[in-house]
């Protein structure tokens, strides 16, 4: 469709989010360095050459070997460079707009990346004193520094960034670190998908014809896999079908929609030459089998959209099996 | 040793594609149909096959999986991917030809930028631990090493500013790029910061595309080519992860900084100052030496289209294709790949 420039409708396309929290584990060296931050202190390595790296190498650049000890810096330090976010991005540490620098802490040599809440770009110069200011709840992450703020008289005063260190009494080391990921996305269907999920909307089952091999397939990606050509010619197929492979699914899960037992099972649909994955209902799950054929249960009309939820579910067409010589070639 | 050439490029044109998914099926098989057609080749004469792209950049896992539907891959084809540029994709394409494995191998990257939040999603390759939780965004991280060369003195504003207003200009001629034209240095002085010290020119536009270079070794590659470009150097080195330990005044290119004079040059810099940066490095001079004998970027460069995941292996298609073409006797090509150019690759070509 999009090869030859008759793609005559846009592709369907949809807001999706992934969201998953990124759990690692952290090494003796990463440990030790949350550790002291959820005690409102900074450590960093001393490298064999003497220069001390903050935050901390897990590996020495020079020796490949762990640090022989972390030393305490900061909390105050440098700005060695800085960037201006005037519309800061979802995850980021302030909601206000603020600066990115490399701050070099007091007592390091290599400069950490942190965000510096100065208000505006001209607040900001390279050379300029900024101190950690503390999150409230510390859990042993990075955040657990909210942000640098400049070195002003005022803020030097202020309790909340000028309090002590804590003792090393607050428990267990901390041993994980945990990274919410949230990502958002525009998702786009290829045309074919798109007219595969459009014919759905109509209650019409649309697929593709491969030039080269004939081969049908449904949904169509809109490529012939095995030749590598477009599959440009649209094929409406029936709503029946024959089941080639098929489990019973006995476990329950989180978001299930149907209570088990209930089956899952591969339905090659008649005229196509690659089978689909859906559920088998109205029958016990003891009665399917392969060869059995089924024909698909629509939701009602009003309910159509461009999804292939617009199929329920498929059930027994009350035919006789199809010979396993009709099928044996797509398991 | 193994003589391993150049012997076919294509790319699409890099945009914002809606009739593009996130498998690049619908970006690369058109480009495969042109680069066989140049080369007389199909689908069955390549010995490997080795992909470049990103599930983050897809929000999907196995992206790559779907792309292999664009070669039609029956009967069964030797094939592999790296979660880098495609550029990398390449480099084992050619180890896989050097090792006698193959006789000939086709890379491709492909990247569907517009879909995802790019400068987000790029926070990902940065330190798990210690960094990424902040959500730096790529453009950001970019600007704090731009700033530091400001500082340093090694560029201004202006210089970055001319560089943009240069591969504009080159790339009005490139069908392929995304942005082009003739703009004037003190207009986009003039124009607000997206980043400071970064305005928009300064940063590569965001598009979609794909990019396939082919590969082939010895009498193969001259029965494919007329003049195939012959790859003389091929390496690629990568700096420490950590951002504020390493000197990001410095490109970590090692003895590849050092190349045998070229004709021409084509740099994967994503940001004005990187290119000016990576002159440096390689030795193809610095701001206001633009008309030496070394021709930098004439396709515009990454600053016109940087199609993530395909721009650094166009760098060497556009390199190569100068000597295919013979515009040039000798082209270096040039990919990145992570923050603040991390991780650097350099190819070198030359007609025989």
């Amino acid at each position: 469709m999009f090869y030859n420039g008759r793609m005559t409708e846009t592709p369907l396309r949809a807001p999706m989010e992934i969201a998953f929290d990124y759990t690692r584990s952290l090494g003796p060296v990463l440990s030790q360095f949350m550790t002291a931050l959820r005690e409102r202190r900074i450590m960093g390595a001393r490298g064999a050459d003497g220069t001390v790296h903050a935050p901390p190498f897990e590996y020495d650049p020079v020796t490949y070997r762990p640090p022989a000890e972390l030393v305490e810096v900061g909390p105050a330090g440098t700005v060695v460079s800085w960037s201006w976010m005037p519309k800061p991005a979802a995850g980021q540490p302030l909601d206000r707009p603020f600066a990115w620098a490399l701050i070099r802490l007091d007592g390091a040599d290599t400069a950490m990346l942190h965000a510096v809440d100065a208000g505006s770009a001209a607040a900001m110069r390279t050379g300029m004193r900024v101190q950690a200011r503390w999150a409230a709840d510390r859990v042993g992450s990075i955040r657990d520094i909210a942000r640098f703020e400049p070195c002003s008289a005022a803020k030097t005063d202020a309790p909340a960034a000028a309090a002590p260190p804590q003792a090393a009494t607050d428990g267990e080391p901390v041993a994980m670190s945990v990274t919410p990921v949230r990502l958002r996305y525009q998702h786009t269907a290829s045309p074919a998908e798109s007219a595969y999920l459009r014919g759905l909307a109509e209650g019409r089952l649309v697929g593709q014809r491969c030039p080269a091999c004939g081969k049908v397939y449904i949904p169509s990606r809109g490529i012939c896999p095995a030749d590598g050509v477009p599959t440009d010619s649209e094929v409406e197929l029936p709503a029946t079908g024959t089941v080639t492979t098929f489990s019973v699914v006995n476990v329950g899960y989180p978001g299930q929609e149907v209570t088990p037992p209930y089956v899952a099972a591969a339905v090659l649909l008649d005229g196509a030459d690659i089978a689909f994955q859906h559920l088998i209902l109205g029958c016990d799950p003891g009665e399917v089998r392969m060869g059995m054929r089924v024909r698909a249960v629509w939701r009602s009309r009003e309910e159509w959209s461009t999804t292939a939820r617009n199929i329920s579910h498929f059930a027994p067409a009350g035919e006789p099996d199809a010979p396993y010589e009709s099928y044996a070639r797509f398991l | 040793m193994t003589e391993v050439a150049v012997v076919g490029f294509a790319q699409s044109p890099c945009r914002v594609r809606e009739d593009a998914t996130t498998g690049g099926v619908e970006m690369l098989v058109p480009i495969f149909a042109e680069v066989f057609a140049a080369t007389g080749m199909t689908k069955a004469d390549i010995g490997f096959w080795c992909s470049g792209s990103s599930d983050y950049l897809a929000g999907r896992p196995f992206s790559f999986v779907q792309a292999v539907d664009a070669i039609g891959a029956v009967p069964p084809i030797m094939e592999s991917h790296v979660e880098m540029d495609g550029a990398w994709a390449l480099y084992e394409a050619w180890v896989k030809i050097m090792s006698g494995e193959a006789e000939t191998a086709l890379a491709y990257g492909f990247g569907k930028s517009s879909g995802a939040e790019l400068r987000r999603v790029l926070a990902l390759q940065l330190d798990p631990y210690l960094v990424a939780p902040l959500w730096p965004d790529s453009v950001s991280v970019a600007a704090l090493q731009a700033r530091l060369g400001i500082e340093a003195g090694l560029w201004t504003e202006k210089d970055m500013a001319e560089v943009a207003a240069r591969c504009r200009a080159a790339a009005a001629a490139n069908p392929a790029a995304q942005v082009s034209g003739d703009v004037a240095i003190e207009d986009l002085l003039g124009r607000p910061y997206v980043a400071d010290p970064l305005r928009a020119h300064d940063c590569a536009p965001v598009g979609d595309g794909a990019a396939v270079v082919i590969l082939a070794s010895g009498e193969r590659a001259r029965e494919l080519c007329d003049r195939p470009a012959w790859i003389t150097s091929l390496g690629h080195r990568i700096e420490s992860g950590s951002l504020g330990a390493r000197d990001l005044l410095s490109v970590g290119v090692g003895p590849l900084g050092s190349p045998e004079a070229v004709d021409v040059a084509e740099l994967h810099a994503p940001f004005t100052h990187q290119e000016i940066l990576l002159r440096r490095a390689l030795g193809l001079g610095g701001p206001g030496d633009s008309g030496g004998p070394v021709e930098v970027n004439p396709s515009g460069g990454a600053l016109c289209a940087n199609p993530m995941f395909a721009a650094g292996l166009a760098r060497i298609g556009y390199a190569a294709q100068a000597v295919m073409s013979g515009r040039a006797g000798r082209a270096l090509g040039h990919a990145t790949s992570g923050p603040a150019l991390q991780q650097n690759l350099v190819c070198v070509m030359e007609a025989r």
